[in-house]
């Protein structure tokens, strides 16, 4: 009998994994970016804004629910690549569950793969996919207090969409709390405010998405 | 069932322990969480007992959790409290510059094994 000192993260091997996804579609100049958000802030809505705008970038979509095909039926019928992956009940995507739908969806022929996690603002946070970007979203009718609950997810996150913006005058959301509530957890963080539904913002958001792509390739 | 994830999370790692360090068997799992980590112990523990007998190496092994109490610091008055108690104002000064110490950890310390 020996003891063995490990002082290894518990998720160690998804860690790998997710290293070696990362790599090979780096190698590939595929830039995957993990996509989460609590359900119903319009995750699908915003993906079909940004397929319809950025005509010129190939992108692929994989849509992870526990159940159903609704959402990647939406995708497919703009005319993206895209496939529906079901997590048997499981609250967020994994590096080896990433890397299988990855290789169902093809890596062939696609600039950008958006991974639209499984709706929850707490598990997703904690798992690194393999994605070369994480983007998370809060709609307005949400409200302005969610980086005090969940602030693991403001924190690992690239950049933040605020999406419903058609409907901030509906809501009482205090844009600067909000903001300065996000900075504290992470200064660096990208803020897009956007409504999919107008176009308002949307510019800008989809400027970023070409610039990290660019960035991915270089 | 956020437990359930992570201990699967933590059996892929043990088995790739296992092939790694040449090990038959590990009698003992030494976990170190974190008071704010948001795993609940007793869930932890039932998932781990479903899921080790479909992992030979870990079939009859010890799981045993030591937790890491939760420390927040403040920047403003420069001094550590406890966490759980005060949340993330300050109890010292009021401010809300205040920084997770230790306490979000999720980590295998040791294990035991032949």
């Amino acid at each position: 009998m020996k003891i063995i000192k490990l002082g290894e993260k518990i998720t160690a091997a998804n860690d790998r994994e997710a290293e070696a996804l990362r790599q090979r579609l780096k190698e590939k100049g595929i830039l995957l970016i993990n996509l989460m958000s609590a359900a119903g802030s319009g995750k699908t809505t915003l993906l079909s804004r940004i397929i319809k705008d950025m005509k010129d970038t190939r992108i692929g979509v994989m849509e992870a629910d526990i159940a159903s095909d609704v959402d990647a039926v939406r995708i497919e019928a703009l005319g993206a690549r895209a496939i529906q992956v079901h997590t048997n009940g499981m609250c967020h995507m994994d590096a080896g569950m990433t890397a299988e739908a990855v290789d169902a969806l093809g890596d062939d022929e696609l600039d950008l793969i958006f991974l639209e996690n499984v709706g929850n603002l707490i598990c997703p946070a904690e798992y690194d996919t393999g994605a070369g970007k994480k983007l998370m979203i809060l709609s307005v009718p949400e409200g302005d207090d969610k980086p005090l609950k969940y602030p693991l997810m403001f924190m690992e996150s690239d950049a933040l969409v605020i999406s419903k913006m058609d409907a901030r005058e509906f809501f009482p959301f205090d844009m600067e709390a909000f903001t300065d509530r996000v900075r504290i957890l992470n200064p660096d963080i990208k803020i897009f405010p956007v409504s999919a539904k107008t176009g308002e913002g949307m510019e800008a958001l989809e400027g970023w998405l070409s610039e990290a792509l660019e960035e991915w390739r270089s | 069932m956020h437990e359930m994830g992570i201990v699967l999370h933590l059996a892929k790692t043990l088995d790739q322990t296992a092939v790694e360090e040449k090990l038959s068997r590990i009698s003992k799992v030494t976990l170190q969480v974190g008071e704010v980590s948001g795993i609940i112990t007793d869930l932890f523990v039932d998932a781990w007992n479903y899921f080790k007998p479909r992992h030979p190496v870990l079939a009859d092994s010890e799981l045993v959790l030591e937790e890491i109490p939760a420390v927040t610091w403040c920047d403003s008055c420069k001094s550590k409290y406890e966490t759980v108690r005060y949340g993330r104002t300050c109890p010292y000064c009021g401010s809300g510059e205040t920084w997770l110490l230790q306490g979000n950890e999720c980590v295998i310390k040791e294990i035991e094994a032949e």
